[in-house]
C-alpha cells in the first residue's frame, strides 16, 4: 500500500516539473487535473477505507479532477488564448528554480523534528515541493489563468500536508477547504474575464494601474 | 482608616461628572460648584489620610484581589515616601479645582469647561494613585490614565494649531516613555518573580540586569520628569494647557517621574557610583540649561515650563548626591541629598503652581501669554493681590529666604559641601562638590529671569493704551494663590515643621544615618527660622523707613537723558533685558535674531525680533523624523509597486526565512 502511495507522490512531483516547464495552457490544465486526481487516490491508499476517507477522496476527485479543469477550460475558450507568451522568468530558469526548491524541500524535511511514523515518508518533502512549485508558478507567470493554476497547485501541496492529518481533521474542515478552493477558482475565472474585457489582455500587471 | 486614601482617589476620579453632564445646560453653575466641591473634598480627605498616617506613624495598606488581569493586584500603601509626594498632589489639585471656577467659568465657556473638569478629576485621581501603588500593573494603568487625561487637557483649545502640535508632541513623548516603562517592569518582574514592587534594598545593583533596569527607568521616568535632553514636550504642553492644568502638570505630574526614580533606586543595594554620577550630571545640565532657556522665552508659560526643567535639575542633583552617598558609604550625604530632593519636590509643587496660577490670572486679564504684549506692564497697580502672589512665588523659585525654595536648596548645598569634608586625600566623591557652583549659577540666573518677568509684567507702564476692563482676579482665583503663598512662606520660615515628614520617608528608605546624626542635627532648621525672621524684620524695617522717607520725596517722571519726548514704549522689553544673558548662552540656545540695529544720525525705522527654538525638538528630533519619514516613503515606492508576482515573492521569501530560522 505505502509503496503505491509513494509512487503516486513521486508522480505528483514529476507533474510539478511538467507544469512549470510547459507553455501550453491546455496541457497545463490537463496536468493539474491529473495531479488532483492522483492526489485524490492517495488517502485511500494510506488510510483504512472508511466513509470519511471515501468522501474525502470522492469530493477531491470531483473538484480537482473534473469541476475545476472544466471551469478553467471554459475560461480559456472564452478568452481565446493558448499559451503563456512571455513569463517574467523563462521556462528553463523556472525549471531550475523548481529543482532547487524540490531539493531544498527534501533536505529541509530531513531536518524537521517529525513523529517516528512519518520519518522517511515522502509526504512532507512532496508537499513542500508542490507548495514551492505553486509559489513559483504564481510568481513567474503573467497571465491571470496561469496564476489560477499556480494557486491550484499550491492548494494541492496543502492537501498533501493534510494527508498526514486525515484521521485528526474533522470532516467539516476538509469540506470547507475544498469549497474554499472552488470559490477561489470561480472568482479567478471572473477576474480573468474582467481583465480581458477591460485591457484586452490577460496580464495581471495591468492590475497595477489600479493602485493609488 | 486605611480606606481614606482609596476613597479620596475615587471621589476625585468621579468629581468631574456633574459638570461634564451639565454641559451647556441650565444648572451649570450648581453642577460646576458641585464638581469643584467634590474634588476639593476628595483632596481634603486625602490630606487627612496623609496627615493621619504621619501622626500615627503607620503605613495604611489596602489590597484587593483583582482577577481581571493576571499578576495585577489593587494594592495601595501610604508609606513615608508616598506621603511626601501625596501632600502636594492633594493640596494643589484641590486648589486648582477652586481656581478653575474663576478661570474657566462654565457659564461663559460652556461644555469645554465641563470637559476640563472631568479630565482634571481623572488626571488628579490617577496622579494621586501612583505614589501608593504597590503593583506594577496597577502603576502602569494609573500612569497611562494620567498620560491620556493630561493629553486631552493639553488639547483643550483644540481649534488652535499650536495646541494640537503641543498635544501630539506630548503624546509621542509620553508613549515612548510608557513603552520603555513596560520593558522596565517586565524586566523587574523577571528579577523578582512577581509584578508586586520589591521591598526596599532587596535587589543587587551590581548585576547586568540591574544596569539595564536603571537605564530604562532613567529614560522612562526621565521623559515624564523632563530631564534635559528629554524635556522637549514640556514647554509646549505646559504652555498650551489651561493655567490650573499647567499648575497640576508642572507642580505635580512631572514629579511622578522623580517619584519613579526615587522608588526604583530604593529597590537596590550595592549601588555603583556611576548611577549617582549620571543623575548629578544630568541634574546640573537640566538646571543650568533649563534656566538659560527660560531667560530666552517671551511667553510667560513657556518660561515657567523651562523653570520646571531647571527645578527638576535641582531635584536630580539632590537625588544623585544621595545615590553617591550610598555608593561611598556616607549616610550623611544620602540623608541630606534625599531630604533636599524630596523637600524640593514639595516646594517646587507649591511655588510653581502658585506661579502658574498667577500667570493664569494675568493671562485671563490681558488675554495674552506674551510678555512684550502691549497690555503688560504696570499691572501691579491694577492687580495687587496677583502681583504680590506672583512676586512671592518668584522669591521662592529663586531660592531666596524667607521662602521655601531656599530651605531645600540649602539642604542640597549642605550635602554637596559635605562631600569634600571629613576625608583625606583625593576621592572621586569630592568631584560632586563641583555641582555647587552650578547650583548657585542656576539660582542667580533664576533671579535674573524673574526680575525680567516681574519687571515687564507688573512694574513699569503699559506699552500702549489698554482695555479698561483689566481688573483684579476674582475671589475664587485669589484664594488658592494666597493659600499657596502662605504655604510657601510657612515652610520657608518654619522648616522644622516638615522635617519629621522627610525623616519618616528617609527612615523607611533606609537613608537615615543611625545614631545621633539625625536629620535635625545635620540641618539645623532652627537657624533658618531665626534668620528668616531676622530677614523679614529687617526687610519690614527698611520698607517702613522708605515709606516714611518717600512721603517727603516728590514724584516725577524718569530722567530721559535729555530726551524730551519719552513714551512708555521706551521701556526695557523682555528681549532687551535678557539680551546679555541669552548672548552668553548663545552656544546652546541657538536664538534666531531678525532685524538690524538703527545706524547713522537719522536712522530709518528698524525692527528687531528674536526667537529661541526648542533646540532638541526643532533642531534634532524634527529633522531626524523628517528624514526617517522620507526614507520610509522612498522604501514604500520601491517595495509597493502593484506587481502581484513580486508580492507573492515577498510572501515566499518570508516563509522561507521563517522556516530557515525555525531549523
Amino acid at each position: 500500500m505505502g509503496n503505491l502511495a509513494n509512487l503516486l507522490l513521486l508522480l505528483v512531483i514529476l507533474l510539478n516539473f511538467f507544469i512549470l516547464g510547459s507553455s501550453r495552457l491546455g496541457a497545463c490544465i490537463q496536468t493539474a487535473a491529473l495531479q488532483g486526481a492522483l492526489l485524490a487516490c492517495v488517502p485511500l491508499l494510506m488510510n483504512p477505507i472508511s466513509g470519511h476517507t471515501l468522501f474525502l477522496a470522492g469530493s477531491a476527485l470531483a473538484l480537482k479532477g473534473v469541476v475545476m479543469p472544466w471551469l478553467l477550460f471554459r475560461a480559456i475558450r472564452q478568452v481565446r488564448i493558448r499559451r503563456e507568451i512571455d513569463p517574467m522568468i523563462g521556462y528553463v530558469p523556472t525549471l531550475i528554480l523548481g529543482t532547487v526548491a524540490t531539493a531544498g524541500a527534501f533536505i529541509f524535511s530531513d531536518h524537521l523534528p517529525l513523529v517516528a511514523a512519518h520519518r522517511g515518508s515522502l509526504v512532507i518533502p512532496c508537499g513542500l515541493a508542490t507548495l514551492g512549485a505553486g509559489f513559483l508558478m504564481m510568481i513567474t507567470r503573467r497571465k491571470a489563468l496561469t496564476q489560477a493554476l499556480g494557486y491550484l497547485i499550491f492548494e494541492n501541496g496543502i492537501f498533501i500536508f493534510g494527508l498526514l492529518l486525515t484521521e485528526a481533521m474533522p470532516l467539516m474542515v476538509e469540506a470547507g477547504v475544498l469549497l474554499d478552493l472552488l470559490v477561489a477558482v470561480f472568482v479567478m475565472g471572473i477576474v480573468v474575464n474582467q481583465i480581458n474585457r477591460e485591457f484586452s489582455s490577460l496580464n495581471v500587471e495591468n492590475l497595477s494601474l489600479l493602485r493609488e | 482608616m486605611a480606606i481614606l486614601y482609596p476613597a479620596a482617589i475615587l471621589i476625585m476620579l468621579i468629581s468631574g461628572l456633574p459638570a461634564w453632564l451639565a454641559g451647556n445646560g441650565l444648572a451649570v453653575r450648581r453642577a460646576e460648584a458641585l464638581s469643584a466641591l467634590l474634588l476639593a473634598g476628595g483632596s481634603l480627605l486625602g490630606l487627612t489620610a496623609v496627615l493621619g498616617s504621619l501622626a500615627s506613624q503607620t503605613s495604611p495598606q489596602t489590597a484587593w484581589v483583582w482577577s481581571l488581569l493576571p499578576g495585577a493586584r489593587l494594592a495601595l500603601r501610604l508609606d513615608g515616601l508616598a506621603a511626601v509626594f501625596l501632600l502636594p498632589i492633594f493640596l494643589i489639585s484641590g486648589l486648582g479645582a477652586i481656581y478653575g471656577l474663576g478661570y474657566l467659568p462654565q457659564a461663559k465657556m460652556g461644555a469645554v469647561s465641563g470637559r476640563v473638569r472631568l479630565l482634571y478629576g481623572i488626571s488628579s485621581a490617577s496622579i494621586a494613585t501612583l505614589p501608593g501603588c504597590q503593583n506594577a500593573i496597577l502603576f502602569l494603568l494609573a500612569w497611562e490614565l494620567m498620560a491620556l487625561a493630561s493629553f486631552l487637557l493639553v488639547l483643550t483649545e483644540q481649534e488652535k494649531e499650536e495646541s494640537r502640535r503641543a498635544a501630539f508632541v506630548y503624546l509621542a513623548y509620553t508613549h515612548t516613555a510608557t513603552l520603555v516603562l513596560y520593558a522596565f517592569f517586565v524586566l523587574l518582574a523577571r528579577q523578582t518573580g512577581s509584578f508586586d514592587f520589591p521591598s526596599a534594598a532587596s535587589l543587587n545593583a551590581a548585576s547586568p540586569a540591574a544596569r539595564a533596569l536603571f537605564l530604562l527607568a532613567l529614560f522612562g521616568f526621565g521623559v515624564k520628569a523632563g530631564i534635559m535632553p528629554l524635556h522637549s514636550w514640556l514647554p509646549e504642553a505646559h504652555a498650551a494647557a489651561p493655567s490650573h492644568v499647567s499648575a497640576l502638570m508642572s507642580g505635580v505630574m512631572i514629579k511622578m517621574g522623580i517619584y519613579g526614580l526615587v522608588r526604583v533606586s530604593s529597590f537596590f543595594f550595592n549601588i555603583p557610583p556611576w548611577w549617582g554620577a549620571i543623575l548629578l550630571t544630568l541634574g546640573v545640565l537640566s538646571a543650568v540649561m533649563g534656566v538659560a532657556f527660560a531667560i530666552a522665552q517671551h511667553d510667560i508659560k513657556r518660561l515657567l515650563a523651562y523653570h520646571s526643567v531647571e527645578n527638576i535639575g535641582i531635584i536630580l542633583i539632590g537625588l544623585g548626591l544621595s545615590l553617591l552617598g550610598r555608593s561611598f558609604g556616607r549616610p550623611a550625604l544620602t540623608a541630606l541629598g534625599l531630604a533636599g530632593a524630596l523637600l524640593h519636590v514639595i516646594n517646587h509643587g507649591l511655588f510653581k503652581s502658585l506661579l502658574f496660577l498667577g500667570a493664569g490670572a494675568v493671562i485671563k486679564a490681558t488675554g495674552t501669554r506674551r510678555l512684550d504684549a502691549c497690555a503688560c506692564g504696570g499691572l501691579l497697580k491694577l492687580m495687587p493681590v496677583t502681583g504680590l502672589c506672583f512676586l512671592g512665588g518668584a522669591v521662592a523659585i529663586c531660592g531666596l529666604p524667607p521662602a521655601n525654595g531656599f530651605v531645600s536648596e540649602w539642604l542640597i548645598y549642605l550635602g554637596l559641601l559635605r562631600s569634600v569634608s571629613g576625608q583625606s586625600g583625593f576621592s572621586p566623591l569630592g568631584l560632586a562638590v563641583l555641582a555647587a557652583p552650578f547650583l548657585s549659577l542656576t539660582g542667580a540666573l533664576a533671579v535674573a529671569c524673574f526680575v525680567k518677568v516681574c519687571g515687564v509684567v507688573f512694574l513699569g507702564e503699559a506699552r500702549s493704551k489698554r482695555e479698561p476692563s483689566i481688573a483684579e482676579a476674582p475671589l475664587s482665583m485669589r484664594t488658592p494663590m494666597l493659600i499657596l503663598l502662605a504655604a510657601c512662606l510657612l515652610i520657608g520660615v518654619l522648616p522644622g515643621m516638615v522635617l519629621p515628614l522627610l525623616a519618616r520617608a528617609l527612615g523607611q528608605l533606609g537613608a537615615l544615618p543611625s545614631g545621633s546624626d539625625t536629620l535635625n542635627a545635620l540641618a539645623p532648621a532652627g537657624g533658618i527660622t531665626l534668620s528668616a525672621l531676622l530677614l523679614a524684620g529687617t526687610g519690614g524695617m527698611i520698607l517702613w523707613l522708605r515709606r516714611q522717607l518717600s512721603a517727603r520725596a516728590a514724584a516725577s517722571g524718569t530722567w530721559g537723558c535729555g530726551y524730551l519726548n519719552p513714551s512708555p514704549r521706551m521701556q526695557y522689553s523682555a528681549a532687551s533685558f535678557a539680551e546679555l544673558l541669552t548672548g552668553l548662552f548663545s552656544w546652546g540656545l541657538r536664538t534666531e535674531i531678525k532685524g538690524e540695529p538703527p545706524f547713522g544720525f537719522f536712522p530709518a525705522p528698524a525692527r528687531f525680533a528674536d526667537h529661541t527654538p526648542e533646540v532638541v525638538l526643532d533642531l534634532i528630533l524634527y529633522p531626524l523624523c523628517r528624514g526617517a519619514s522620507r526614507l520610509a516613503f522612498r522604501a514604500r515606492t520601491v517595495l509597493q509597486h502593484g506587481v502581484l508576482g513580486v508580492y507573492l515573492l515577498y510572501v515566499a521569501l518570508t516563509l522561507g526565512l521563517l522556516l530557515a530560522l525555525a531549523l
